[in-house]
C-alpha cells in the first residue's frame, strides 16, 4: 500500500520542473526513443498485422466474418458482460478502496493482500477456483457453470483489483482538511461526497474502469471453464477467435479481433474524454 | 526519479540518433543473449545429435519414455530428444510458422497434412503400412466413480437429464473423435445417415460443457460438471493410473483414434531412426504401457495400470474408422465444416 502511494506521489510533480513545455533533456529523449521503438515493435506492429489480416479478403470478407451469427452473438455477449463488469467494478471498487483507506479494522492488512490475488493467479487457475466454488460440487449449492452469470462472475473476479488499486492512492493523497472544512461549513455527508470526494477520485475510477473493460473484453482462461462455451449463450469472443484459428479461418479470427480492438479503443477514448472533463471541472 | 542528464543535446537529429542507437543496442543485447543460450544448449560435443520433437500434449509422458528407451539402443546412443508439447493444432501451426522440428507427433492426420501442404513434410510420409499412424486409442465414456447413472453405452448418455462434457471440435481438433464416436453409433450397421444425424442431435442437445481442449474438459468433469465425459481410452487409463476418481466404459461401438507421427523434410537421420524405433515392437510396447492401442497389432505383455481390467486392457468392440467414413476430407466436409457441416448446423 505504501509503495503504491509513494510511486504515485513521485510521478506527477518531480518530472519536468523548471523546463519549458515541449523541450526535452538528453535523457528524456533517449527515453522517448526507446519507448516509441519498444511500443512500435511490441504493440503497433502486431496490431497492424492483425488489422491487415482482417482485411485480407477485402471489406466484404471482414463484414462477412463479423456478421456471422455465432460471431455476433459472442461479441455482443462479451461486450455486454464487460460493460456490466466495468460498472460494478467502478462502484464496488471505489467502495473497497474507501474502506481500505479510511477505516481501521482488524484484518485490514490481510484484505490488502487478498485484493491482489486475482492478479497473481494464472487465469486458468482462477477458472479452476471459480468452478470449484460455484460449480456443481461447490459448497454453496450454487451452480453457475454454463450460465451468463458465471461468466460475469469470472470477469468480476479477474478485474476486481483495477479500480481498487487506481483509486486507493488518490484517496490516500486526498486532503482531508477540505472535507473537514466542508463539514464545518455545514455540508452533510452526501454533499461532501458529491462535491468534494467524487471529483477527486473520478479520474482514477474512470481509468481503473477502462482497464477493467479492456481486460474483460479479452479474458479467456478464467471464463473458459465456468462458461461451458455454449454457442449463442455463454461463448465469449476470445473462445470464438480461438475456434476460428483452429479451423484455419485466420481472416475471421483477425476480423473479430479487430472489431474488439475498435470497441476497446472507442471505450478507452470515451472514458479518457470523460476523465478530462471531470478533472477540469474538479 | 530525476534524470541525471540535464544538458541538452545540440541538435534534434543527434538526439534521435542517440535514441535509436540506444534502442538498437538493447535489441542486439537481447538477441545475442538468446543466441548464447541456444548454443550452450547444444554443448554435448559435435557428435551428439538432438531431435527436435514437436508433439501434442497428451503423448508427452509416452514420448519421454520412448526417448529414454531409444537412447539405450545402438542407433540412439547419445541422441537427445528435445520436446515441445502443446495443443495439436497449435503445434502444427508453430511448425508451419518456422519452429525447429525434426519429428512431429500430432493428434490427428489433418494436422500433419497442413504441414505437408507447406512442403515441410514429404508427400509420402504416410506410405508405410500403418499410414503414418504410430498410436491408437478408442473413444470411451468416463463416468463418476461407481457409475451412479448406470451408463453402459451411447444410448444411455442421450437420455434426458444426462449432462455430457466434451472438448469442442471447433477449438480442439482431437475432439472430432468424440463426435465421430457418437455419429457412427447413430449410423449403425446400415449406415443410415438420417439416424446418425438424429443421434448426433440428441447427443449435442445433452452437452452441458464444450471445452477448448481435452484437458479442460477433464478438469470441468472432475470438478463436478456433467455426468459423462467423452474421453479417450488412453486418457481415462492415464487418469485412473494417476489416481483421478473416475470409471470408464468402452462402448460396444466406438471410434478408432489414430495419432500420426512424421519426420520433416529437414529432419535428421536420428529423427528417422527414432521414428522407426517408435514403430518397432519395443516402441509400441511403451505406448501400450501408457494405455494406447498399437496400430501394428502389438499385444500387451504386462498389466496396464489404470485399465478396467489391467490384464485385458483393450476390450473388443465394433470400431469405426475415418477411412470407413471415406477419409478425412469427406469427414471434415460433411461433419466439421464451419458453415455447412452437420455439427455446426446442429449446434445452431
Amino acid at each position: 500500500m505504501s509503495l503504491v502511494a509513494q510511486v504515485d506521489r513521485a510521478t506527477p510533480s518531480a518530472f519536468g520542473r523548471g523546463r519549458r513545455p515541449g523541450e526535452l533533456t538528453g535523457g528524456a529523449t533517449l527515453g522517448l526513443g526507446v519507448g516509441v521503438l519498444w511500443l512500435g515493435l511490441l504493440v503497433l506492429l502486431p496490431v497492424a498485422a492483425i488489422v491487415s489480416t482482417a482485411f485480407e479478403d477485402g471489406i466484404a470478407g471482414f463484414w462477412d466474418a463479423v456478421t456471422d451469427p455465432e460471431a455476433l452473438a459472442a461479441i455482443r455477449f462479451t461486450v455486454g458482460a464487460a460493460a456490466l463488469v466495468t460498472v460494478v467494478n467502478a462502484v464496488v471498487g471505489t467502495l473497497i478502496a474507501w474502506v481500505l483507506v479510511r477505516d481501521r479494522f482488524p484484518g485490514k492488512r490481510i484484505l490488502e493482500v487478498v485484493i491482489d490475488i486475482p492478479f497473481a493467479l494464472p487465469t486458468i487457475v482462477a477458472g479452476l477456483v471459480l468452478i470449484t466454488l460455484y460449480g456443481p460440487s461447490g459448497p454453496f449449492g450454487i451452480n453457475l457453470v454454463g450460465t451468463q452469470a458465471g461468466v460475469v462472475l469470472a470477469l468480476l473476479f479477474v478485474t476486481l483489483p483495477f479500480v481498487v488499486r487506481s483509486v486507493q492512492p488518490v484517496l490516500i493523497d486526498a486532503d482531508r482538511e477540505v472535507e473537514q472544512a466542508a463539514a464545518s461549513l455545514g455540508a452533510n455527508g452526501f454533499t461532501i461526497f458529491r462535491r468534494v470526494i467524487l471529483p477527486t477520485v473520478t479520474p482514477a475510477v474512470v481509468s481503473g474502469a477502462a482497464l477493467s473493460f479492456a481486460r474483460a473484453l479479452g479474458e479467456f482462461g478464467s471464463v473458459i471453464l465456468i462458461s461451458a462455451n455454449l454457442i449463442g449463450k455463454t461463448q465469449v469472443s476470445s473462445s470464438y477467435i480461438l475456434k476460428m484459428i483452429e479451423s484455419q479461418e485466420t481472416v475471421s479470427a483477425a476480423a473479430v479481433a479487430t472489431l474488439l480492438l475498435v470497441v476497446a479503443v472507442v471505450v478507452l477514448v470515451v472514458l479518457d474524454v470523460l476523465q478530462r472533463r471531470t478533472a477540469r471541472r474538479g | 526519479m530525476k534524470s541525471p542528464h540535464r544538458g541538452h543535446l545540440a541538435r534534434s537529429s543527434s538526439r534521435l540518433a542517440a535514441a535509436l542507437v540506444a534502442a538498437s543496442l538493447l535489441a542486439v543485447a537481447g538477441c545475442s543473449s538468446s543466441d548464447d543460450k541456444a548454443s550452450s544448449d547444444g554443448t554435448g560435443g559435435a557428435q551428439a545429435s538432438a531431435i527436435d520433437l514437436v508433439g501434442f500434449a497428451v503423448i508427452q509422458s509416452a514420448y519421454d519414455d520412448l526417448a529414454e528407451a531409444f537412447a539405450e539402443t545402438d542407433q540412439g546412443e547419445g541422441v537427445k530428444v528435445k520436446g515441445s508439447f502443446g495443443a495439436s493444432g497449435a503445434q502444427s501451426r508453430a511448425v508451419i510458422a518456422g519452429q525447429d522440428a525434426d519429428l512431429v507427433a500430432l493428434s490427428l492426420t489433418p494436422d500433419v497434412d497442413n504441414i505437408v501442404k507447406e512442403g515441410l513434410i514429404a508427400e509420402d510420409w504416410n506410405a508405410d503400412e500403418n499410414k503414418g499412424i504410430v498410436s491408437d486409442s478408442v473413444v470411451v465414456l468416463a463416468v463418476r466413480k461407481g457409475n451412479p447413472k448406470n451408463i453402459t453405452g451411447w444410448d444411455d448418455i442421450v437420455a434426458p437429464g444426462v449432462g455430457i462434457v466434451t472438448a469442442d471440435p471447433g477449438t480442439s481438433g482431437a475432439a472430432k473423435w468424440n463426435l465421430l464416436g457418437a455419429y457412427t453409433h447413430g449410423l449403425g450397421e446400415n449406415e443410415d445417415k438420417a439416424a446418425g444425424e438424429a443421434f448426433l442431435a440428441k447427443f449435442i442437445g445433452n452437452v452441458v460443457s464444450w471445452n477448448d481442449s481435452g484437458r479442460t474438459a477433464t478438469d470441468a468433469f472432475v470438478k463436478g460438471t456433467g455426468d459423462v465425459l467423452i474421453s479417450y481410452e488412453n486418457e481415462a487409463i492415464a487418469a485412473r493410473a494417476a489416481g483421478v476418481e473416475l470409471d470408464y466404459i468402452v462402448p460396444e461401438t466406438t471410434f478408432l483414434i489414430e495419432n500420426p507421427a512424421a519426420v520433416t523434410t529437414s529432419g535428421s537421420q536420428a529423427a528417422k531412426d527414432f521414428l522407426e524405433f517408435i514403430k518397432s515392437d519395443e516402441g509400441q510396447a511403451i505406448f501400450i504401457e501408457h494405455g494406447f492401442r498399437s496400430p501394428s497389432g502389438v499385444q500387451p505383455t504386462e498389466d496396464v495400470e489404470g485399465a478396467n481390467d489391467p490384464s485385458n486392457p483393450f476390450p473388443e468392440a465394433t470400431i469405426w474408422t475415418v477411412e470407413g467414413l471415406g477419409g478425412w476430407s469427406v469427414v471434415n466436409d460433411e461433419l466439421f465444416d464451419k458453415e455447412t457441416g452437420l455439427v455446426a448446423e446442429l449446434r445452431g
